[in-house]
């Protein structure tokens, strides 16, 4: 029992072996040996690691370390990787840099490349904002179907990626202003609520049956017309969407248009010149234009 | 002595204690004037009305106990000091079942983001490291301190060291963690994994942590035991440790005292480096050697059966602890590092694996000759499938330093599953186990109000644990070879985002684990609760002698 401390080493009924003859707390403890597995195990392990320790950097010295039998580095071996890469990379960007995108178009093997490298770069780059797919969310456009506010053709969605849209570091970005009609008292409480009934009618959404759309039309000839168009058709030269189909960016509900024109609107995208190469801008465009509404 | 007051009995210890802790409360007032910065003063309020209690209890305590000290013996047997074990052990589930919520809630907001609730201090961001400091500190540190405190008193026969002192451990441990906590929802942290409270919680930790070991270290001293039984061992190697690691990888200057920010005197990959040696090392110290210590007390203890290889624990405690301390470095493969760190942290890892295994055979070959006691003892069964946990993480663990397998399973899920498989199967099993063999016999009662749903905690659990960990295994794996696919054409097959929408299936199978799991927590919390409420039932034998009746 716990209370007698001068316990004898005694032998266990049940394994054969003794035991040490210490007890704690009615805890005793067999002399059993180390299991040889475990042991030869262990053995291994480290014959492993010296071993190991001898053809890799291993031991720091003073002002180095040692470099092993193949002076291998982590840096070195991604280098080599990276070099490998880029030189496939680069012998398939030969042909796209010098192509315009009917060449690109034309020839299936450019295609596919600048297909592989465009949607690369997009799941790196465009996605975040854009959504898998190019399906967009609210305020970030869908690039999958054919409504384009700055213009579907190649060199329009090139130019987009290029300089952004409203991004100000960049000098030939893409600048349009959809104004705060309210917040600057441009237009009254009651003209914003008429000219949102009327652009409902346009785009054929339900309108309130006290609306007067009369009126509404008079604030918008006087005030919408001049970059979204007399019938609403938009303007891709101002980046002004049409008002006159079911593709809304910031929603269709009254709240959002009421919204927009109080507020105005100016999304912005950043320039990717900087950051990405002109090959890749150009696979990207051929990218994105593949995703359902290139024109 | 001091005379002059009118309790003569005051001891200059007392004197001492009670008027540091007026200090410190006059300190942290004065802190909460002047801060700006609410959560700051909050947790300085928190300070003060503490200690001002510490200080008011002292010399209550002081006053009211008259001139006799307390026995260290009563009719030859030690006079055990149970009372801050029951505090920990409490504390303990209390802090388990809060920490194991919040990590389902965290498993939720992956695969469901609408569960962050668009709210700051919910945000997935503070959420985590309240997850893992509420499970590993909060629950896993009551647990070692609790255990800690039961089994140096019973394998010494002596009493606590110390009347003030393992109270001050255990309330000002548990002090600690509320200002952690709160501290990670108000935004409070210095950035680092596993060590994100901030100076003052540090330097609260530490001389927390430092009577930890005084008491620990004092109580083995006096000992009536002529050897040190190898838990003890554990526990000191357990104890030491921690407070180097926390020291050096906390070495912060503050801003100022009125400010909760600090800066770190390590920088770039020296910080990392010492980050990591902390990191692992709270692995291998806090979650390893600790909870060994636990089951070298309890396995035997339970199964009535001699520990397997006095040699055996021996060699592998001084393996473990030396080789241990190296292995930081495969946390930072293929970084910065430089490469010969990162060789050394692999191979010692890989010379790490025997010495982890040696726990698992002790803990599995104490068994030999009572291994039917599994199909009727579902404690035991908790603890001895612990130990088959912990084998396999620490397999898996020098598997995954490998650098090849690094590059794989590094930044992935993979390694998620690994900790959890450590975490809940280990860390999780071994410490329930210990607390139903240590309520019975520390409220003096028979058996455990219910076997049966020790019975339904244990299978509900593991089949939440094997939910958790296969799943995370598999998106893991699925991740890291996403990551790397290259097309034909040499360019990245996935984005990074495809490969996040790929998890989801995986992120819904792992909080359906942890929901599993949780649910085994408070069937235990209820059996627990039923079987202190049950009737006192004195036993002959002792304590912690009695087989376990089924009910």
């Amino acid at each position: 029992m716990a209370d007698d401390k001068h316990t004898q080493p005694e032998v266990d009924r049940l394994t054969g072996i003794a035991t040490t003859g210490h007890e704690w707390d009615g805890i005793k403890e067999l002399n059993t040996p180390l299991p040889r597995w475990w042991l030869w195990t262990f053995y291994v392990t480290i014959v492993w690691a010296i071993g190991y320790m001898v053809v890799y950097p291993a031991i720091p010295l003073i002002s180095s370390h040692t470099v092993g039998l193949f002076g291998y580095t982590n840096r070195a071996a991604v280098q080599v990787e990276l070099d490998k890469l880029q030189a496939q990379r680069n012998a398939q960007a030969a042909g796209l840099a010098d192509a315009t995108f009917e060449q690109i178009k034309a020839n299936p093997d450019l295609n596919r490349i600048a297909l592989a490298r465009g949607k690369a770069a997009f799941g790196d780059n465009c996605m975040g904002c854009h959504g898998a797919g190019g399906m967009g969310f609210v305020g970030y456009p869908n690039l999958a179907d054919d409504d384009w506010i700055w213009g579907g053709k190649p060199e329009q969605i090139q130019q987009t990626i290029l300089h952004g849209i409203r991004w100000d570091q960049n000098t030939e970005t893409r600048v349009g202003n959809m104004p705060a009609f309210g917040r600057t008292g441009m237009l009254k409480r009651d003209e914003i609520a008429e000219s949102v009934e009327y652009v409902r009618s346009l785009a054929g959404l339900d309108v309130e049956k006290t609306a007067n759309l009369a009126k509404g039309k008079e604030v918008f000839a006087a005030n919408c017309a001049s970059c979204h168009g007399d019938e609403g058709k938009g303007n891709q030269e101002l980046g002004a969407p049409s008002l006159t189909d079911a593709i809304w960016l910031y929603g269709n509900s009254r709240a959002a248009m009421t919204e927009g024109l109080v507020n105005g609107r100016a999304g912005a995208m950043p320039a990717w010149s900087g950051r990405l190469d002109a090959v890749t801008i150009k696979a990207l465009t051929v990218y994105v234009g593949s995703l359902g509404g290139g024109q | 002595m001091a005379a002059t007051l009118p309790a003569p009995q005051l001891k200059i210890t007392d004197l001492g204690a009670g008027i540091a802790f007026g200090a410190l409360a006059l300190l942290t007032l004065i802190i909460a004037g002047k801060t700006e910065y609410p959560g700051y003063a909050f947790h300085a309020l928190v300070f003060a009305i503490a200690s001002g209690w510490a200080c008011f209890k002292v010399f209550d305590n002081a006053t009211s106990r008259g001139p006799v000290a307390i026995a260290q013996e009563i009719d030859g047997k030690p006079n055990y000091n149970m009372g801050p074990v029951k505090f920990a052990t409490i504390a303990a589930m209390f802090w388990g079942i809060a920490g194991f919520t919040v990590g389902l809630v965290i498993a939720l907001q992956l695969a469901f983001p609408v569960f962050n609730f668009e709210l700051p201090w919910i945000s997935f961001g503070r959420l985590r490291p309240l997850h893992t400091s509420a499970v590993i500190f909060a629950f896993g540190g009551n647990v070692l301190i609790g255990t800690s405190f039961y089994v140096v008193q019973k394998t010494c026969r002596a009493r606590l060291a110390g009347d003030i002192s393992p109270w001050f451990v255990v309330l000002g441990y548990n002090l600690f963690i509320v200002i952690a906590g709160t501290g990670y929802l108000l935004g409070i942290t210095q950035g680092k994994e596993y060590a994100e409270p901030e100076w003052y919680a540090d330097l609260w930790l530490t001389v927390v942590w430092v009577a930890y070991l005084l008491v620990f270290l004092a109580t083995v001293w006096k000992r009536k035991e002529p050897h040190i039984y190898v838990a003890n061992w554990f526990y000191l190697g357990f104890i030491v440790t921690i407070a180097v690691l926390h020291l050096g990888n906390n070495a912060t200057i503050p801003v100022s005292i009125f400010s909760p920010k600090s800066y770190i005197v390590w920088s770039g990959v020296q910080d990392a480096m010492f980050q990591w040696w902390y990191g692992h090392n709270a692995v291998g110290f806090f979650l390893t050697a600790g909870f060994l210590a636990i089951m070298y007390y309890f396995i035997p203890k339970r199964a009535e059966r001699p520990v397997y290889s006095y040699r055996l624990s021996i060699i592998h405690f001084w393996a473990l602890i030396f080789l241990y301390i190296w292995a930081g470095p495969h946390h930072l493969h293929y970084t910065a590092l430089p490469d010969w760190a990162q060789t050394l942290g692999m191979t010692f890892s890989i010379m790490l694996w025997m010495p982890s295994w040696g726990g698992m055979i002790n803990g599995l070959l104490t068994l030999s000759g009572a291994w039917d006691k599994l199909r009727t003892d579902p404690v035991l069964r908790m603890m001895v499938v612990s130990v088959a946990f912990y084998g396999m993480s620490t397999f898996e663990g020098p598997l995954m330093s490998i650098k090849a397998v690094n590059s794989l399973s590094h930044y992935t899920d993979w390694t998620i599953g690994h900790v959890h498989s450590g975490a809940l199967g280990w860390v999780g099993y071994i410490s329930f186990g210990a607390i139903y063999c240590l309520v019975p016999w520390l409220w003096n009662k028979k058996s455990l109000y219910s076997d049966r749903l020790v019975n339904w905690h244990f299978w509900i659990s593991t089949l939440g644990i094997v939910l958790y960990i296969t799943a995370m295994w598999v998106s893991g794996i699925l991740q890291g070879l996403m990551w790397r696919a290259y097309t034909p054409l040499g360019f990245l097959e996935y984005s990074f985002i495809e490969t996040v929408a790929a998890m989801k299936p995986f992120y819904v199978i792992r909080a359906l684990g942890g929901g599993l799991f949780l649910a085994g927590a408070l069937i235990m919390a209820y059996n627990l609760w039923m079987t202190v409420r049950g009737a006192p039932e004195a036993r002959e034998a002792g304590l912690g002698d009695a087989l376990p009746a089924t009910r």
